[in-house]
């Protein structure tokens, strides 16, 4: 996973709360069997409108979503993540996030960045008003930074730590490796294997 | 200096063998533990998306040696040397093949005299032993853990998760003792069992548990009666199902092509003795049934919480008391089609499924066959008998099993997960009516609009002869095949 430590790039204000997985992705993707490629799959429903921010200039080439609050409700899914990625989105602004959301993101290197609803309006009239504008996020000082806006963010700090150190669930595991190994060598003899296969004949 | 060890339960002792690092913190800021994996089941569905994070990270297989693949959820049970139909079934088990070739995992491919569903397989080749770790990127892994392996599903990521590091990040379950004592009644079966725990603590009680079965029936059950039970703990929303491995267990394992020989065996058989829950053990919540109470239970409604004993009626929205399940029993009689009242027994059914990781078993074909032996089926009925694996298959071939079948009009099946979940063409119609000896009685979960009863496969058996939902006993004045 990429280390992240600041971002800056091209705001989308999307004024909608509550926006459930299965706006982020409609069900009728999850049939796949890739895991990336889900840029087409993202807000699908929504996109169909060619009045949505996503199919204007220059919105459609957005990375830092800027959105209600309680944003990523709704089923699980992965894919949510994975689409809001394979768009090309770095981070999410919100007032609040689903919990299993928030927790996929920090996972997967997606920056879910809680900003209070007063400073999301500023942020939201600003990109409405100058399209366009950039929206810089910092997990150092945890600012978000917009024209002459600028705002704190929360993000726990376990979360934070392992975006800036680029480390997704099993890269944290992997600095396990030693003992990994090492536990390996006390499991007892007896122990089945997979391989080489034996069958009943 | 011995020192004296607090008493575990079973699932404490599996849990506490594979801790490859204890979790810092304690009470609830407890960091998760990192418990080693010994046995990774895949098949066609879940493991696409995992192996293609493994790629695109270029990590590799940690333990190829560890892993086993299957394919079962997507295969066709009729004609299965021609290429498959649908493009998505097709496209899951092409790149599972592909898949398995480049990381070098063992695949039992569909023709395969191994293939058939994972949690039939695993047991079978002798791979799940007490003890164990099993993990697989599907809920009803929980079938493993008869043999006394803590043996539960995980989510796609935890799956590239295992492949990467052998490994998974946990915070402990809660543990629940489910105390079954007593003797069943004859026709009373495993199935029953489950069906009547799940009604009584409902499709959430068990959430965030382990559930360990125990107590007289529990002991006296055979390891397929005792996969049955395992394999729907999830169906109560717990983690896993447990059962302490015993003489039953390891008679099970013994001479199976995986099983430990010679000096394993005995070092095996040494540290299996040890797994039971200790004496004095505190299990976090406990549930007792009498099993000489137990009947032949069936689901009315469309979760697996929704059943009645055989002889009872269909229940009514007035019967509850609670608002919430009021309407649920309402919305689960529409969808189903029935009336509140209708006896049970008066109920009609179209289709018999024998089949799915909950019952497919030869123990399961044979209680079947011996009901239908000579019956002559219900002419508007049709019954698909379908083998958990190529092996059971094989197995009850050998026995004269299928022709039992055949006879009684009944149609013979290659191996897979079929109409447990409709994934393949085997699928109910719109509003067709189902005895189902699977797990799931969801709506849709057997195709749009089928209406499913989950049953044992006596009753099973039974009601293809009848063609209403009915037990082995009801069969006393059928007329024989001629
Ligand atoms: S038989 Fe049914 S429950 Fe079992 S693994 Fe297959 S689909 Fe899942």
């Amino acid at each position: 996973m990429e280390k992240i430590l600041t971002h800056t790039g091209i705001g989308v204000p999307l004024r909608q709360s509550n926006v459930d997985t299965d706006q982020i992705i409609p069900a009728v993707y999850l049939k796949r069997i890739t895991r990336t490629g889900f840029e087409d799959a993202l807000f699908a429903g929504w996109r169909r409108d060619e009045n949505f921010i996503l199919n204007k200039e220059p919105f459609n080439a957005g990375s830092v979503l800027v959105a209600g609050p309680d944003f990523g409700t709704g089923s699980s899914r992965e894919h949510a993540v994975w689409a809001l990625k394979d768009y090309g989105f770095k981070a999410v602004i919100s007032a609040r996030f689903a919990d299993i959301f928030r927790g996929n993101s920090g996972k997967q290197g997606l920056v879910a960045a809680e900003v209070a609803q007063s400073d999301i309006e500023l942020i939201w009239k600003e990109l409405e008003n100058n399209p366009g504008t950039t929206v810089s996020v910092d997990l150092e000082s945890r600012t978000v930074q917009c024209g002459s806006i600028s705002a704190p963010f929360q993000i726990d700090d376990y979360t934070r730590w392992r975006l800036m150190e680029g480390l997704d669930d099993i890269g944290l595991t992997l600095q396990q490796e030693d003992a990994i190994t090492a536990y390996e060598a006390t499991r007892p003899l007896y122990k089945p294997k997979t391989l080489p296969a034996k069958t009943a004949g | 200096m011995s020192v004296m060890q607090s008493p575990q339960t079973l699932a404490e002792k599996v849990w506490n063998a594979h801790v490859v690092r204890h979790g810092e913190g304690n009470g609830e800021a407890r960091q998760p533990d990192l418990i080693y994996i010994d046995l990774h089941l895949l098949h066609e569905v879940t493991s696409p998306q995992a192996f293609e994070g493994l790629r695109l990270a270029g990590r590799q297989l940690r333990r190829p040696d560890l892993t086993i693949a299957t394919e079962d959820h997507n295969t066709p049970t009729l004609e299965i040397d021609k290429p498959i139909a649908d493009l998505t079934s097709r496209t899951q088990i092409e790149t599972l093949r592909e898949n398995c070739k480049e990381f070098g995992v063992r695949l039992h491919s569909l023709g395969d005299k191994e293939q058939g569903i994972v949690h039939v397989v695993g047991p079978q080749l002798g791979l799940t032993q007490p003890g164990m770790t099993v993990v697989c990127g599907d809920s009803h892994t929980s079938t493993h853990g008869a043999f006394g392996a803590l043996a539960f599903g995980i989510g796609t990521s935890e799956v590239e998760h295992v492949m990467a590091t052998q490994s998974l990040s946990l915070k402990p379950f809660k543990t629940m003792a489910i105390n079954v004592e007593g003797t069943l009644k004859p026709a009373v079966t495993a199935k029953d069992i489950i069906l009547a725990v799940i009604a009584k603590i409902g499709t959430g009680g068990g959430q965030g548990y382990v559930l360990e079965y125990r107590g007289s029936a529990i002991r006296s059950l055979s390891m397929d009666a005792r996969m049955t039970i395992c394999n729907m703990s999830i169906e109560a929303g717990a983690r896993a199902g447990m059962i302490a491995p015993d003489e039953t267990t390891f008679e099970y394992v013994k001479g199976r092509p995986h099983a430990p020989q010679g000096e394993d065996w005995d070092a095996a058989v040494a540290n299996w003795n040890t797994l039971h829950s200790d004496e004095g053990a505190s299990f976090d919540a406990e549930v007792f049934l009498n099993a000489d109470e137990l009947e032949s239970f069936v689901t009315w409604g469309t979760n697996p919480g929704q059943g009645v004993s055989l002889s009872q009626s269909v229940p009514s929205p007035e019967d509850y008391e609670d608002e919430n399940d009021r309407k649920a029993c309402e919305r689960a009689l529409t969808y189903m089609g029935l009336t509140g009242g209708t006896p049970m027994k008066d109920i009609r059914v179209d289709t018999v499924f024998l089949g799915s990781c909950t019952n497919s078993r030869m123990e399961d074909l044979r209680a079947a066959a011996e009901v239908v032996k000579g019956k002559v089926k219900d002419p508007n009925v049709r019954m698909i008998v379908v083998p958990g694996s190529a092996r059971v298959r094989l197995e009850a071939e050998a026995e004269g099993l299928d022709q039992i079948f055949k006879d009684f009009g009944a149609e013979w099946r290659f191996a897979g997960c079929s109409m447990c979940l409709g994934m393949n063409p085997d699928q109910l119609d719109e509003g067709e009516r189902c005895a189902s000896t699977s797990n799931r009685n969801f709506e849709g979960r057997q195709g749009k609009g089928g209406r499913t009863h989950l049953v044992s496969p006596l009753v099973a058996a039974a009601t293809a002869v009848r063609g209403t939902l009915s037990s082995p006993s009801d069969l006393a004045n059928t007329p024989a095949a001629v």
